[in-house]
């Protein structure tokens, strides 16, 4: 290492230092991982939504050339169901979780029934269509409302009416009070329609098993191998955590379905201690969108009221969640708390109430994804500000303005149990955008469009959501069960290299490099002298992993308090060299040096070599610069911003072109705008797809329609517009960086925009408000009434 | 999404082509470029226990303008269609149509011949094959014969096409001064395929449509002209009431396919919206 100074990293806008090898097909993903002596997996999957197995027949599958064994649900009884680790408050004592294959009774379409292990894929996914199973058709129900009412299909014995969960938060009577007195009140049903995450890379496992020292290892696309090291071994299995090495080789998108649990780690695992051989399973794509994860599923009665002037005065919410047929690792959670504490979005409200009533279908799971209960609220309560507007015949730039939480009100209390929003400023961020697409002008075009027969609509959106969800003592209260704080280890080796080891990782979206350049920063080194490990239990010190937006404002904080730490020890160290006293020392550009003195310094990397050494280390301190940290934060952080979209709605075909999407995204200081535009660009396009193309439609016999790619309408490039986008900056002062967090802003701040602007747009034609997505023929059916 | 147990054999000519279609009979499927092929095979829809992959055959390539006709090797994929010079100035509307179908990998394997063989109702090729009123080239052991275009698509995914024979060519008229051809199409949002899909030819002579072919795909169960249509735009004089009072007659009697993207209902009107671009397009490639 060079003693020069470096340039700062932080807020360099640098290329992403995992792109090169992931983009010319050097990367090493799931699939590529090849183990000898390894076998292969296929499952048969129920193409019942909801049945009884009499009886299945096994024994044309195993007769087949090249199958080792064909299991069943009740060969892996020795293993526990899958555990659900947030059990929210409300929370109904009626777990069902999935085993690793379905017993006695199958709850939706995709559920597992029996696995084959072959020498081969293709033989075992022939030996499938071999084995007999005698299903019983039982009655099915698909729809989260519909589920709890009379004589409705019930899934699970121990859930009458099908709840899992009857949560509620805010202040019923108020409420109740609010809306009943107030002069405008407007009722709306809105549904948030279910989405498949569908990230690029499908899921899937790959175990092994070492008899000789009973020693598992686990390799899987995974947002979280700590934790799934933790749920395999001391919740599934009931072996020693030790027992078990969980590595996510590069993980090619999550966007949340990767954070949980499932099936297939469980009959891998089972199943490699069983024959003794590596087993591998890769989901294909059917399977990844019947079995894996889904997202949303709500269907909500809202009423806002207010006064004639525009001031809010009462928000009163009833929710059904559908969770699917069992509860996935954290789905009740995201329900409930990620959902309903941020309901009130940006606006101050007296009075608000939410009833979330979860329930089980004979659907998918449902889980966390992109967003997690936070594009529900902001969708939500983005839609009812601009209908109550409408109501009011007022512009809805007006209305947010006249109920947004004034700056001065920080820290804010929502009054629905978060812990206080930790910092904002709405109105610049409003303001930016306004005057981005010259608010003023663009309404008067639009109507003088109008009177030509041209229908231009105006959508705007100010969010706020919940990053890095903490403390962990808060999450507890919320029935979380584990930590969520996140580790850093940072030590400095003898060629002044830096290590940085966490429990963090990246799963696409960049974070490697971002951490690379805080802790590069931090202690004065060039970026490219600091490595970041990660992903692989053997090596990390446990963490929770990436998802809800933490991993820098979580784990990126934990690696600067390490290097901090580090920088002490330097300190130390540098006075005991330059004979000075600890309390004199300064440490600035990778240099150790007494106040005032700057020519004689000890560079890091000559301290590094000499704790390295350690030949003669001062007043018993350790050789070596090893420093670790577990950081829980005092706080969530809470990004904001203002979208802003312009489309045009075509009468005679009912398409809609958007015409500009400008986005104002406040997500505290940013360490890498090229990956925070990034992230903004692919969060848009989410909520964007869901607001015009993405539904999962099941039928009512629980058949999913849009099963495949040719009619689940994930938008390419072509489908979607530019992105013009800038940022106010308000740091957030929960953690050091001031950093809030970006992987999910986009996609909460995206859906209701520009379902603001197709519905602004078709006003003219009476519509208050349309379902999503708003597809072509929708808008045909409204314009051609 | 792993299909069943295949064998596979590489032909080098349509001669050989045919003797191994003649030896596997009627459990072989030709492969060209794969891309209608293979996505069933791997849901097991379609379960053929040999392949012979034509995709390299030399007898199948190759793009001429013969004058009256252009003539395009059946194993000629969309992209080189679509960047043709020759393609491109003999009877644009085909290069036009191949550069929007599916995305670039589909159009760098795709194939014509295997496209019209397939006869997908959703196909784009097919409604301009049927509106341009050209004919395939089909090969068996015991010859070859020219197929018109209004009497290759049968039914839904069914061809004239006897079970011993091979698409060899396409030939499509070469559009001469007073013509005009257009293809529009509303794209299907996730497969991108044509929920509706118009294809146009007119020819004016004197100010007045003399003749007018009209074909419609994605609508409904195949590929189909539609007479009404043809019969209201010829002896008009092709200005946008003409034009409109032809498209209404578009789609009349069809039968028509819905799925959750699009309604029979919605598809019915679309087929008069796009037919109204397809004509008002081709005409004004006729007038220019």
């Amino acid at each position: 290492m060079t003693a020069e100074a470096t340039k700062p990293m932080i807020g360099r806008a640098i290329k992403r230092r995992e792109d090169p090898k992931l983009i010319t097909g050097h990367g090493n993903f799931l699939d590529d991982v090849k183990l000898t002596g390894m076998a292969h997996a296929a499952v048969l999957r129920s193409p019942y939504a909801h049945a009884r197995i009499r009886s299945i027949d096994t024994s044309k599958a195993a007769a087949l050339p090249g199958v080792i064994a064909v299991y069943v649900g009740k060969d892996m009884m020795d293993v526990n169901p899958l555990p659900c680790a947030w059990p929210a408050g409300g929370f109904k004592n009626n777990l069902n979780t999935p085993r690793a294959l379905a017993v006695d009774v199958v709850r939706y379409v995709g559920d597992g029934v029996a696995v084959v292990v072959a020498e081969d894929r293709y033989i075992a996914r022939d030996a499938i269509d071999l084995i007999d199973v005698d299903y019983e058709p039982l009655a099915v129900v698909v729809d989260p409302e519909k589920a709890t009412h009379p004589g409705a299909p019930q899934l699970h014995e121990n859930a009458p009416n099908n709840v899992v969960v009857e949560w509620s938060a805010g202040n019923r009577d108020g409420t109740n009070a609010a809306v009943a007195s107030a002069p405008v009140v407007v009722k709306e049903r809105i549904v948030n329609q279910r989405l498949m995450p569908t990230p690029m890379e499908t899921r899937g496992s790959i175990a092994r098993y070492e008899s000789s020292t009973n020693e598992f290892t686990l390799w899987t696309s995974s947002q979280a191998p700590h934790v799934h090291r933790l749920l395999l071994t001391a919740f599934i299995f009931g072996i020693p955590e030790t027992k078990l090495r969980v590595i996510a080789p590069n993980v090619g998108g999550g966007f949340g379905q990767k954070i949980f649990v499932y099936p297939d780690m469980v009959f891998c695992m089972w199943a490699a201690r069983k024959l003794g051989r590596p087993i591998k399973y890769v989901e294909d794509r059917s399977e990844n969108f019947k079995a894996s994860s889904h997202g949303r599923d709500h269907v909500t009665d809202v009423e806002i009221a207010g006064t004639r002037d525009g001031k809010i005065t009462g928000l009163r919410i009833k929710t059904y969640a559908g969770l699917g047929a069992y509860l996935s690792t954290i789905a009740p959670g995201v329900a409930t708390t990620l959902y309903g504490r941020i309901v009130t979005g940006v606006y101050k409200i007296p009075n608000v109430h939410i009833d979330v009533i979860a329930t089980y279908t004979n659907t998918a799971m449902v889980d966390a994804y992109r967003g997690a209960g936070r594009p529900e609220a902001s969708y939500l309560i983005e839609r009812m500000v601009d209908r109550f507007a409408a109501e009011l015949g007022m512009d809805p730039t007006e209305v947010r303005r006249r109920n947004f939480i004034p700056p001065t009100e920080f820290p804010y209390d929502n009054g629905l149990g978060l812990l206080p929003y930790d910092s904002g400023n709405y109105a610049p961020a409003l303001d930016k955008a306004l005057a981005t697409i010259n608010y003023t002008q663009l309404r008067a075009e639009q109507a003088a469009l109008r009177a030509q027969g041209r229908y231009l609509g105006i959508g705007i959106s100010s969010y706020v959501e919940i990053c890095g969800v903490a403390p962990t003592a808060w999450a507890n209260g919320q029935g979380w069960g584990a930590g969520l704080w996140e580790s850093a280890n940072v030590r400095i080796h003898l060629t002044g290299q830096v290590v940085v080891t966490t429990g963090s990782l990246p799963h696409g979206q960049g974070v490697e490099t971002t951490f690379a350049q805080i802790v590069a920063d931090e202690l004065g080194v060039p970026y490219e002298n600091v490595l970041i490990e990660h992903s692989d239990t053997a090596g990390t010190p446990f963490g929770y992993g990436t998802y809800g937006s933490r991993s820098l404002a979580v784990g990126g904080t934990a690696m600067v308090k390490s290097a901090r730490k580090i920088k002490e020890k330097v300190k130390r160290l540098a006075a005991h060299l330059l004979e000075a006293n600890p309390a004199d020392i300064e440490f600035a550009d990778g240099k150790a040096f007494v106040k005032g003195s700057p020519d004689k310094a000890k560079t890091l990397g000559e301290i590094a070599l000499y704790a390295s050494v350690g030949a003669s280390m001062p007043n018993g301190e350790e050789p070596f610069l090893d420093e670790t940290t577990y950081y829980d934060p005092p706080n969530c952080t809470f990004p904001f911003g203002t979208h802003i979209s312009i489309v045009e709605v075509f009468p005679e075909t009912g398409a809609v072109e958007v015409k500009r999407y400008v986005a104002v995204d406040d997500v505290g200081n940013i360490i890498n705008p090229l990956i925070v535009h990034g992230q903004l660009h692919g969060g848009i396009a989410q909520g964007m797809a869901q607001a015009l193309y993405e539904n999962a439609v099941y039928d009512d016999n629980g058949q999913l329609i849009s099963g495949t790619l040719m009619d689940y309408a994930v938008p390419n490039a072509a489908m979607l517009p530019d992105y013009e986008i800038s940022h106010t900056v308000t740091p957030s002062p929960v953690n050091p960086l001031g950093v809030k967090g970006a992987g999910e802003a986009g996609t909460i701040g995206s859906a209701q925009c520009i379902m603001n602007a197709v519905i602004d747009a078709l006003s003219p034609f009476g519509v208050r408000h349309m379902q999503m997505p708003a597809t072509p023929e929708k808008i045909w059916q409204i314009t051609h009434k | 999404m792993i299909p069943a147990a295949f064998k596979y054999v590489k032909a080098s000519s349509v001669a050989e082509a045919l003797v191994l279609m003649q030896q596997h009979g009627e459990d072989a499927k030709l492969i060209a470029g794969g891309h209608s092929l293979l996505p069933a095979m791997k849901l097991r829809l379609s379960q053929p226990s040999v392949l012979i992959d034509i995709a390299g055959v030399a007898d199948l390539k190759g793009i001429a303008n013969k004058g009256n006709q252009l003539v395009i090797g059946a194993g000629e994929t969309y992209h080189a269609i679509a960047t043709s010079a020759v393609v491109k100035q003999a009877c644009g509307v085909m290069a036009s149509t191949c550069g929007d179908i599916g995305d670039i990998q589909v159009r760098n394997a795709g194939t014509i011949g295997g496209s019209l063989a397939h006869a997908d109702p959703a196909a784009d090729l097919t409604a301009v094959f049927l509106a341009l009123g050209g004919s395939v080239t089909a090969q068996s052991a015991s010859g070859s014969r020219a197929i018109g275009a209004d009497a290759l698509f049968v039914s839904m995914l069914t061809t004239a096409l006897d079970a011993g024979e091979i698409i060899t060519a396409i030939n499509v008229p070469v559009l001469q001064r007073g013509q005009g051809a257009a293809y529009a199409k509303l794209k299907h949002p996730a497969s991108r395929y044509a929920i509706v899909g118009v294809a146009a030819m007119v020819s004016m002579s004197g100010g007045s449509v003399t003749s007018a072919r009209v074909a419609v795909t994605g609508a409904g169960p195949q590929a189909e002209r539609q007479a009404a249509c043809e019969a209201a735009l010829v002896g008009s004089n092709g200005d946008a009431t003409a034009v409109k009072a032809a498209a209404d007659k578009a789609g009349t009697s069809m039968d028509y396919l819905g799925d959750i993207h699009a309604s029979e209902d919605y598809r019915r009107a679309m087929v008069k919206v796009y037919a109204a671009r397809a004509l008002s397009a081709a005409i004004a490639q006729a007038r220019a």
